[in-house]
């Protein structure tokens, strides 16, 4: 029986079938969102174009802002739900399994936080902070 | 584990052809760009901590190793798009596309489509190393 056929009529683990529905789905925006972000980096600008002031200029646009943002969240989420099928198919003791899966979830959490936060509290103009002032420090 | 390590040898070496190679591909990939994307999110984090400390590791990703390694993850990333596609018409329309002919034309189109996209892409990546700059932008002011 075929997953979309399985939704229609019912199914017993309701969450797997939205599950292979949304990588489907995430999948065909990242079609797009990712390979587009790919090409613009790689071909349009070019990897060694890339520093600090380039990221800077490019924060700059809420557009970009919130381009990245629906990157991040889109890539994760579809990246996380694939580890988490890698992990069911191989990993089968029960133990290993749920330590594997909280560690990535955890991980994937934090990520998004992190990425999250970079995006939108970022300010150049404030950004000699204690860490700032640490990381100075350990590379001169 | 041991049952892990059996079933992850014999994903590897059952002799499926198109449809295990995709499959191989699509996973093995999967798993390489859901680890450039955590090492991505971790350096971009590094411009809200500083200026000095991001374009320190920036080195990392100007240097020859990297560009082969970001050629190896542009393969991937092309490869996992257009075979998702792939999987899409064959989950979604399997009257069109699941029968065995329909799977290895698409395959073979999967395969064409990502060369298309990756070899001009890795040339520009490479290029650099060689001390020549192609990236599009500059020859239409970017």
């Amino acid at each position: 029986m075929s997953a979309i056929s399985r939704l229609k009529y019912g199914s017993p683990n309701r969450f797997e079938v939205l599950s292979w529905y949304f990588m489907r789905i995430s999948g065909a925006v990242l079609l797009l969102v990712a390979v587009l972000h790919l090409l613009i980096m790689h071909v349009w600008y070019g990897v060694d174009a890339i520093d600090y002031r380039f990221v800077v200029g490019r924060w700059a646009s809420p557009v970009v802002q919130v381009y990245d943002l629906a990157l991040l969240l889109f890539a994760i989420t579809h990246g996380v739900n694939g580890t988490r099928w890698v992990i069911d198919d191989y990993v089968h003791s029960r133990g290993w399994n749920l330590t594997l899966k909280s560690a990535l979830y955890v991980l994937a959490l934090v990520f998004v936080l992190m990425g999250a936060t970079v995006i939108f509290t970022f300010d150049p103009g404030t950004s000699e902070t204690a860490l700032n002032a640490v990381a100075a420090a350990l590379t001169r | 584990m041991a049952s892990a390590v059996a079933s992850i040898w014999q994903g590897i070496t059952y002799r499926g052809k198109d449809g295990h190679y995709a499959w191989l591909l699509h996973r093995a990939g999967g798993l390489g760009i859901v680890l450039f994307l955590f090492l991505h999110i971790l350096d971009i984090f590094l411009v809200g901590v500083g200026e000095e400390i991001f374009e320190f590791f920036l080195f990392i990703y100007h240097s020859a190793p990297a560009k082969v390694f970001v050629m190896a993850l542009l393969f991937g990333v092309f490869f996992h798009a257009f075979n998702g596609v792939r999987i899409i018409l064959v989950d979604f329309w399997p009257d069109k596309f699941s029968n065995l002919k329909m799977q290895r034309t698409l395959f073979r189109l999967v395969i064409l489509v990502t060369l298309i996209f990756f070899i001009p892409t890795a040339i520009i990546t490479v290029a650099p190393i060689f001390g020549v700059e192609l990236a599009l932008s500059q020859f239409f002011g970017g």
